[in-house]
This record gives C-alpha cells, sequence and structure tokens, in this order.
C-alpha cells in the first residue's frame, strides 16, 4: 500500500479537481471544502514521502512504474530528496493561497478551484516523473491551468498580459517538443534514467545533434524559469495575476530550476564523458545576468506586484547561477545553500504576492475591485457573484500584522540575518570563497551581484513600505483573517526554517549528496522492484 | 522523400516564426499553428522514414524490427496534436477577448502611435 503513496500527489488533485467540474459555481463553499481536503491530503502525503526519503539519508529514492513495466519500457514515476522537498513547497504554497482565495478571490470567476487543483496536479507530475515526454504532458497540464488562473477575475490588463504569456509558452512547448524528439531521435529512449546511461556512449558524429537536444529542451526550461533574456513576458504576467495566482505561480518558474537541477546532474555531472560540464558557463552567465536584470528592474519598479514579479526573476537567476558552478565542478556546498535559499526565497516571495493586495487597497478599496469585475461580467446581478462583503470576519489591527509581514519578507528577500535568506546566501558566497585560488572572475561577479542585489531588493521594498504604512494618513481599509492568515502561517515557516537550519541544510545537503550520486537515479530504476500480480486463471502467459 | 520532408518542415517553421513575430494577433495565432506542424512532421521523422512498413508487429516469434515503424514517434505526435489543438483553441478565446477589451487585434493592445 505505501508504495503507491508515490502516485497519490498526482491522483488526488486529479480526483478533487475532476469531481468540482460536475458541479457549477453556486456549490462554492463545498468546492472550497474539498480543494481544501484535497491539499490537506497532499500536504500529508509530501510529507510523509520527505520523512521516508529524510530516513533513509542520501540514498533514499523510491520508484513507482507505472502499469507495473520494466524501467524503460513505460513511464517511471522517481520520488527522491529533491522531488519530495518540491512536493512540499508545493503542498505549503498551494494550501496557503487556497485559504487566502477564500477571502474575496474564488467569487471572481468560473472553476476557480478545479483549475487550481488541475494546477497543483501538473506541478506534482512535473516533479515526480521520471520520462522526460511525460514531463511534457505534465508541463502542459500546469500550463493549461495555469492559463485559466492567470485568466482568473478577468479585465483588460490581465488578457492583454494573458496573451503574452499564452504565446510565449506556447512557443516554448514547441521548443521542448522538439527537443525531446531530437533527443530521442538519437538515442531511442526518453527514461531520463536510460538516457543518462546511454548518452555518453553515443558515438561523436552524433554528439552535436545531441547537444542540440538538450540545448532546445534548456532554452524551453529556462523560459519557463524566467531568466534573462527570456523573462520579459514574466513581470507583466505575475503582477496582472490575482493574488492567490501570483502566490502559486512563485513556484511556477522553480519547476523549469528543477528540470534543468535534475537532467544537468544527471547527464552533464559525471566525469570524463563527452559531455561533461556542458553548459556550464552559458548557466552561470544567463543566471548572473537575470540577477542583475531583476536588479535593475527592482529598483525600477513603482509597484508591490511588480518588485515581487522581479524577487521571483532574482531568485531563479540565483539559484540558476549556482547550478552553473556546481556543473563546473564547483563544490556542493555552495549548491546545498542554494537550494536552501531556494525554499526561503519562494515562501518568501508568495507571501509577497498575498500581502500586495491588503497592501494595495486603501486606492480604491474593495468594493471597487468587485465593482470592477462585476461590471466585466456584466449579465445581470447574480447574487452568487455580486455578494458586496468579502467573507469571514474583520482582523484586529491587520493592517499592522501586514506590515509586519512585509517587514520580514523584505528581510528574507535581501538577505539580512537572522532569517533564511541569509542563511542561504551566506552559504553561496562561502562556496563560491571556498575555491579561492581558483576563484575566477564569475565567482567574484556571483559574490557581488548576491550582495548588491540584496540592496537593490531592500532599498525598493523599503520605498514601497514607506509609501504604504507610513505615509497613508488613516488606517482605514479592513483586512480580512482570511487573508492574513496564510500570510502569518508562511512567515511563521520562515521562522521555522531559520530556526531549524541545520536540519534543513542537512536535508539539501543529502539532496545534493543524492544528485551527485548520479548511479542511485541512472541505475536504480532498472532495480526497481516490479510487484508480483496474481496471474489470472486461463491466461496461459508467462509473466516475464 | 527526405528532401521533401525536410524542405516542407522548413518552409512551415520560416512561415511559422515570421508569423508569430508579426503584431496582429490572427497572425501569431496562424504563426503557433504552422510551427506545430512543423513540429509535429518533425517529431513523426524522428522515428526515421519508412515506407509501407507496419508499427505493429505481430504476436511471437523472431521479428526483424528494421522492417516495421516506430510506433512511439506515432504516439507522440498524437498527444503532441492534441495538446496543441487544446492549446490553440484557448488562444483563440483568450484573442477574441483582447479583441473585445480593447477594440483592436494588436498583441499589445494599442496601435502603434505613427509620427
Amino acid at each position: 500500500m505505501i508504495q503507491h503513496l508515490i502516485i497519490a500527489p498526482i491522483l488526488i488533485p486529479f480526483i478533487a479537481g475532476a469531481l468540482m467540474l460536475l458541479y457549477d459555481d453556486r456549490q462554492r463553499s463545498a468546492k472550497f471544502w474539498l480543494s481544501l481536503i484535497s491539499a490537506g491530503l497532499l500536504l500529508l502525503v509530501a510529507i510523509r514521502l520527505l520523512l521516508e526519503a529524510k530516513e533513509a539519508g542520501s540514498g533514499g529514492i523510491g520508484f513507482y512504474l507505472l502499469g507495473n513495466w520494466a524501467a524503460p519500457m513505460a513511464i517511471v514515476l522517481v520520488v527522491d530528496h529533491l522531488s519530495a522537498m518540491m512536493l512540499v513547497l508545493t503542498a505549503i504554497i498551494g494550501l496557503a493561497s487556497l485559504v487566502y482565495s477564500r477571502a474575496v478571490w474564488h467569487r471572481q470567476g468560473q472553476h476557480y478551484f478545479s483549475l487550481f487543483q488541475f494546477l497543483l496536479m501538473g506541478l506534482n507530475g512535473a516533479f515526480l516523473t521520471g520520462d522526460l515526454f511525460n514531463l511534457f504532458v505534465f508541463f502542459e497540464v500546469l500550463l493549461a491551468a495555469s492559463y485559466g488562473l492567470l485568466l482568473h477575475g478577468s479585465g483588460q490588463a490581465r488578457v492583454r498580459a494573458g496573451m503574452h504569456y499564452i504565446a510565449v509558452n506556447l512557443a516554448a512547448s514547441l521548443l521542448f517538443l522538439l527537443g525531446v524528439s531530437l533527443i530521442y531521435g538519437v538515442t531511442g529512449t526518453l527514461n531520463m534514467a536510460h538516457l543518462a546511461n546511454l548518452a555518453p556512449m553515443i558515438p561523436a558524429v552524433d554528439q552535436p545533434l545531441l547537444k542540440m537536444g538538450f540545448a532546445l529542451l534548456g532554452v524551453a526550461f529556462l523560459i519557463k524559469a524566467g531568466s534573462w533574456p527570456l523573462s520579459f513576458w514574466l513581470p507583466n504576467a505575475y503582477m496582472s495575476a490575482a493574488a492567490p495566482v501570483g502566490a502559486i505561480f512563485a513556484i511556477l518558474t522553480k519547476v523549469g530550476i528543477y528540470a534543468i537541477l535534475r537532467l544537468s546532474m544527471l547527464l552533464f555531472a559525471e566525469e570524463g564523458t563527452g559531455l561533461t560540464g556542458w553548459g556550464a558557463e552559458v548557466l552561470i552567465l544567463l543566471g548572473l545576468a537575470s540577477v542583475a536584470f531583476a536588479l535593475f528592474g527592482t529598483l525600477a519598479s513603482q509597484s508591490l506586484g511588480r518588485i515581487a514579479a522581479y524577487a521571483v526573476i532574482l531568485s531563479s537567476g540565483t539559484v540558476l547561477a549556482v547550478i552553473g558552478f556546481a556543473l563546473a565542478g564547483g563544490g556542493g556546498w555552495m549548491l546545498t545553500a542554494a537550494l536552501y535559499y531556494m525554499i526561503g526565497s519562494t515562501l518568501a516571495t508568495a507571501t509577497l504576492f498575498l500581502l500586495v493586495e491588503p497592501m494595495s487597497r486603501d486606492d480604491g478599496g474593495i468594493a471597487a475591485m468587485l465593482a470592477l469585475t462585476a461590471e466585466i461580467y456584466g449579465t445581470g446581478k447574480d447574487e452568487s457573484l455580486g455578494a458586496e462583503t468579502p467573507d469571514g470576519p474583520a482582523m484586529p489591527a491587520g493592517l499592522t500584522l501586514i506590515s509586519v509581514c512585509f517587514g520580514i519578507c523584505a528581510i528574507v528577500l535581501a538577505g539580512l540575518p537572522p532569517l533564511p535568506g541569509f542563511v542561504g546566501k551566506l552559504g553561496m558566497i562561502q562556496g563560491a570563497l571556498a575555491d579561492a585560488p581558483a576563484a575566477t572572475f564569475l565567482n567574484w561577479s556571483f559574490i557581488a551581484l548576491l550582495i548588491l542585489s540584496g540592496l537593490g531588493t531592500i532599498i525598493a521594498l523599503a520605498r514601497i513600505g514607506i509609501q504604504t504604512f507610513w505615509g497613508s494618513d488613516e488606517a482605514s481599509s479592513s483586512v480580512m483573517a482570511l487573508e492574513v492568515a496564510p500570510a502569518l502561517v508562511l512567515i511563521a515557516l520562515l521562522g521555522v526554517m531559520s530556526i531549524k537550519s541545520e536540519a534543513v541544510l542537512r536535508y539539501t545537503g543529502n539532496t545534493v549528496e543524492a544528485l551527485q550520486d548520479r548511479s542511485l537515479y541512472a541505475y536504480g530504476v532498472f532495480g526497481a522492484a516490479r510487484t508480483t500480480v496474481p496471474m489470472l486463471p486461463g491466461t496461459g502467459e508467462e509473466q516475464p | 522523400m527526405e528532401l521533401i520532408l525536410s524542405f516542407a518542415i522548413g518552409v512551415l517553421t520560416a512561415s511559422g516564426i515570421w508569423l508569430l513575430l508579426r503584431p496582429r494577433s490572427f497572425q501569431v495565432i496562424i504563426g503557433l499553428c504552422l510551427l506545430s506542424y512543423a513540429v509535429n512532421l518533425f517529431i513523426f521523422s524522428m522515428g526515421r522514414l519508412t515506407l509501407g512498413a507496419p508499427a505493429i508487429m505481430p504476436k511471437g516469434g523472431f521479428i526483424d524490427p528494421t522492417r516495421y515503424a516506430d510506433p512511439l514517434p506515432q504516439a507522440l505526435v498524437l498527444t503532441a496534436i492534441v495538446i496543441s489543438f487544446a492549446t490553440t483553441a484557448l488562444f483563440l478565446v483568450v484573442m477574441i477577448a483582447a479583441r473585445g477589451f480593447t477594440g483592436t487585434d494588436h498583441v499589445d493592445g494599442k496601435e502603434r502611435e505613427l509620427p
């Protein structure tokens, strides 16, 4: 029974989302509770998988053979340290944005909760799958859901940003397909582990074709990850998305990062092959360029939503550069700290997206926002849509709590002690300095950019904070408890993360060890035990 | 045959990219369609080109695999077609919505101001 837990993160949101499609939006309350149960179950399953990986040390890896086919023949799901970590992160942010959307946002459009569940399903599937084409399918699932969610609430800005977002991502998907098919044409396999074994043995004549396939895949992932110069669509799309959607989108870019990390560690990290360290410089340079782009973008931004979007690019760029350093033979410590930083910064950016709306509500108030949406829907006063007041009680001293959350987010994103941003950045700088005699120009520019980006973030966020909290004459706008609670929980998690830094760092350290010891993944898949199926009477065929 | 196929893929891709970079949303969607046709043909060709070879092998016995077509790219193409069809339909809806909101079919929602 316990082995089937691996597929649960895909099945739970799939069933919940499909079930909700059967009912129309008058059943919103029931849909909310169903989504909440689904997301809660997801969190439990993800934590269980995380604990299993943690207990097994750096060798903890689980396989699930779909349809009980032996390994390279069919699709295989793999859960290891990295996957389990990403699953937990997805479930936490998913749960927080679901609760947040209960206050106002879930009423602003159709099928919000179903789309949300399908997005979770696509994310979980992308983190679990061990097959390239299946990765494409889950990418499409999460993208299709994200198109719907981005347009949630409608309005001119959203539709325009949505059109750009969809066009860019459709083009990226086509590049993804080209890459996958090239790789299949050269190696004859789509299974990542099988690919990792075959790729070094490809004859030198075919190597350029294979590399071209990987490069096309890489471009597709970099578009998803929001790396410069492929990220100009990102700030507009993310800042025009509804607040809870923006929060869950904070993890969408991490899917691109995950795919790059997974594939590059599997394929290009092994010593002594024609592919060793391939593309490392490109990743470093693009990562550094993204950090610089995000730095200028943050400083130039006038609104909090845009700053949050640039914070997403900043976090992606930093991790991307570190993946490049790790591929180029840098120490594991840098990657360990980078993964820690990634968890912290993803939680912080998600929180920032949740804070955008309560903070900027003074301008028009919640009634104005609802009126706008009602006008867009136009067709008559539907009482289920046009309810004037948001659900749930107002939060006493809401604005104060919001300002505290905002301050803590700023500290995490800027990398000031004692919160996780600081620990992560310190570790990365330590790692970059570790090979000090050999430290190159790239190492130094990475350190400089890391520190400068922290400075830029704190300047921009402090400016917005002063305008919002000190510049407003009267703290009149009401803030709902349901809107503050998720942000508070995420902030508390950030606090726990910095108190338990050692444990988290040990876990990410094990993650990096497991990633570097690629034989675990590359050969483990073939040793995965098939379940014995009781043979049906009358079928003469032998189970091979 | 190889020449014709590669020529077709090349022409489709080139026209697709050109249309994708145009400012009208209808041109963009046609460009994406052409690109997806090119990609589908490309995936198909990655299973090697064969003439009159069946994709499904008969049951049992020794089989010479070179006399059969690779069934996997065909399955992949099918998936890719379905997905690109669905996303194109969605894009069409968004395009019409954008046209309704802005009153123009420019991808940025406003015409470029002429000097």
